[in-house]
């Protein structure tokens, strides 16, 4: 298969004697939209950060387009500029205005020039309904506008993968939608995501495929409709029942 | 259910009034309150010296105004030489040593915090520095400097001027402290603004020099300021290696005039250049936060 973006294959990942992720496999194919749920702990967020290397893996193994991360000739920067990540807690910097937020990767880390960055970031900004906010500093903004600039800040790599962790998790409940709707946006736009989250409305709506994990273990994975109207564990429908 | 009290049931008001003997704490009072309050403890302190036993000759010994003045301004005939001039020398000493120490301490932190296996003995050479650095006092730096590199008899490096060779020691010993100060606030920076960077494709220096330094100096800014105004007070440890900074001049007016007054003169003029410092760094750390103000709206 040649469409396949980020392949997971048999993962390990352990923190001194504590195996977070023990033996995790998953593909993920141009386009799609797999959402990661399960309840906290259960490896979500790791499991994203050894898609893009900021995490090292005990086992297994991880590619980007058919290219193993675990080549040592491999870079990890180059490999980070093709995944986007957004975090639970936004992490936009301080101490640059939302423009640029927004301007920093592909000016420092592609080498673009900042005169050339600058209509496709006004554009994305516009794109949020934050265009006045471009002179703004992060501190400025509600905690759903972070979160939207800090999407629009990944997109600006023009990644080929996105991947979110939580990413409404540290909002006001009011603030969850407008991030959500940018999300559910770029879905049907075709982009590539792994979205970590606790949301199943949303995972329902938007996702191709939902994978459970528990303890380290992907239980299951399957369409929405199969997990969420006919889980084959019973440990997928415990938890879809305590979340409910 | 009980919660272990009664809940409550009472219909009484509640008095929130400060009970009376309090009350010349409140509002406009307070003013009046720590005015007085500050009078009465200067007068104390003050009064000290007129009720002292010995006031009268401590008054003359440390603050006579004509010794103050000839300590000041020198008196080439009796062979005193002026402590405005030994000031200048502490200037440029603390200025020059400054510059240094905000290079070399940054430049040790960043060493110590590199990644790059390459880099390897020079972190090690970096944390082995700090170490040493930190434990020696500033005084035994300035002699093993001050003695040693002329003792080297090592082309440019030995036939310099002893100011020269206290501003070397002073680098020496800031830097070290001064690179612990940078390193305390890039460590705490929260981590997730190191892993948005990488995220983002930045590499290790690029995170560095984009997002993490930009914010921890601004964050150590307090403390780095604290370690400069010491910097600038210790530049009267060079006096030791007979450079003729304020503190030696203040030392040669008393030998000569038997008269500790020009201490005093020293003491006082070094007070005055810590201050400027002090209202400097909060200019810019105000001009900062007016800055994120204005752009607020």
């Amino acid at each position: 298969m040649s469409d396949v973006v980020l392949e997971l294959d048999a993962v390990v990942k352990r923190f001194g004697d504590h195996e977070v992720l023990r033996g995790v496999s998953l593909q993920l194919h141009r386009h799609e939209v797999v959402c990661l749920i399960g309840a906290s702990g259960s490896g979500k967020s790791t499991l994203l950060r050894c898609s893009n290397m900021l995490e090292s893996i005990e086992g297994g193994s991880v590619s980007l387009f058919g290219q193993s991360l675990m080549d040592p000739r491999i870079d990890p920067d180059l490999v980070r500029r093709h995944i986007g990540m957004v975090f639970q807690s936004f992490n936009l910097f301080p101490h640059l205005s939302v423009l640029d937020n927004i301007l920093l990767g592909p000016v420092r880390s592609l080498k673009r020039k900042r005169g050339d960055v600058l209509d496709e970031a006004l554009a994305l900004l516009d794109r949020i309904g934050l265009r006045d906010r471009a002179d703004d500093f992060p501190d400025r903004l509600s905690g759903g506008q972070q979160q939207r600039v800090a999407i629009v800040r990944s997109l600006a790599m023009r990644p080929s993968l996105l991947l979110l962790d939580e990413v409404t998790s540290a909002l006001d409940p009011s603030l969850v939608g407008e991030v959500l709707d940018l999300l559910s946006d770029l879905a049907h736009q075709g982009t590539t995501m792994l979205i970590a989250t606790h949301e199943m409305n949303f995972a329902r709506d938007v996702a191709h495929k939902i994978a459970y994990l528990d303890q380290g273990v992907l239980v299951e994975m399957g369409t929405p409709d199969q997990i969420f109207n006919a889980a084959q564990h019973a440990s997928t429908r415990n938890f879809l029942e305590r979340v409910r | 259910m009980t919660l272990g009290f009664d809940a409550d049931t009472s219909n009484e008001t509640p008095n929130l009034f400060a009970p009376r003997r309090s009350r010349i704490f409140v509002g406009r009072r307070g003013v009046v309150a720590s005015t007085i309050s500050t009078l009465v403890i200067i007068g104390l302190i003050v009064s000290v010296l007129f009720v002292a036993p010995g006031g009268a000759s401590f008054r003359h010994v440390f603050f006579d105004p004509h010794n103050m003045w000839v300590a000041w301004v020198g008196d080439p005939g009796q062979g005193i030489l002026a402590i405005k001039n030994g000031l200048v020398v502490n200037i440029w000493m603390f200025l020059v040593s400054e510059v240094i120490v905000l290079f070399f301490g940054l430049t040790l932190a960043w060493t110590r915090m590199s990644q790059s296996p390459v880099l390897l003995p020079f972190r090690i050479l970096a944390t082995a520095y700090t170490d040493v650095f930190r434990g020696i006092p500033l005084i035994l730096v300035v002699f093993l400097v001050g003695y040693g590199l002329p003792a080297l008899e090592f082309g440019f490096l030995s036939n310099q001027s002893n100011a020269i060779y206290g501003v070397i020691a002073l680098s020496l010993t800031y830097s070290a402290y001064v690179a612990e100060v940078f390193r305390a606030g890039i460590l705490a920076l929260p981590n997730g603004q190191l892993l948005a960077a990488r995220s983002l494709g930045l590499t290790h220096a690029s995170t560095m020099r984009r997002v993490i330094l930009p914010q921890a100096v601004r964050t150590v800014i307090p403390p780095l300021l604290n370690d400069f105004i010491s910097l600038q007070k210790d530049t009267a440890l060079v006096s030791v290696l007979g450079a003729v900074e304020a503190t030696r001049a203040a030392q040669i007016a008393v030998s000569v005039s038997f008269n500790e007054s020009g201490l005093t003169v020293a003491a006082l003029f070094f007070l005055v250049l810590t201050i400027p410092m002090t209202r400097f760094t909060d200019r810019l750390l105000d001009k900062d936060r007016a800055r994120r103000l204005v752009s607020a709206t």
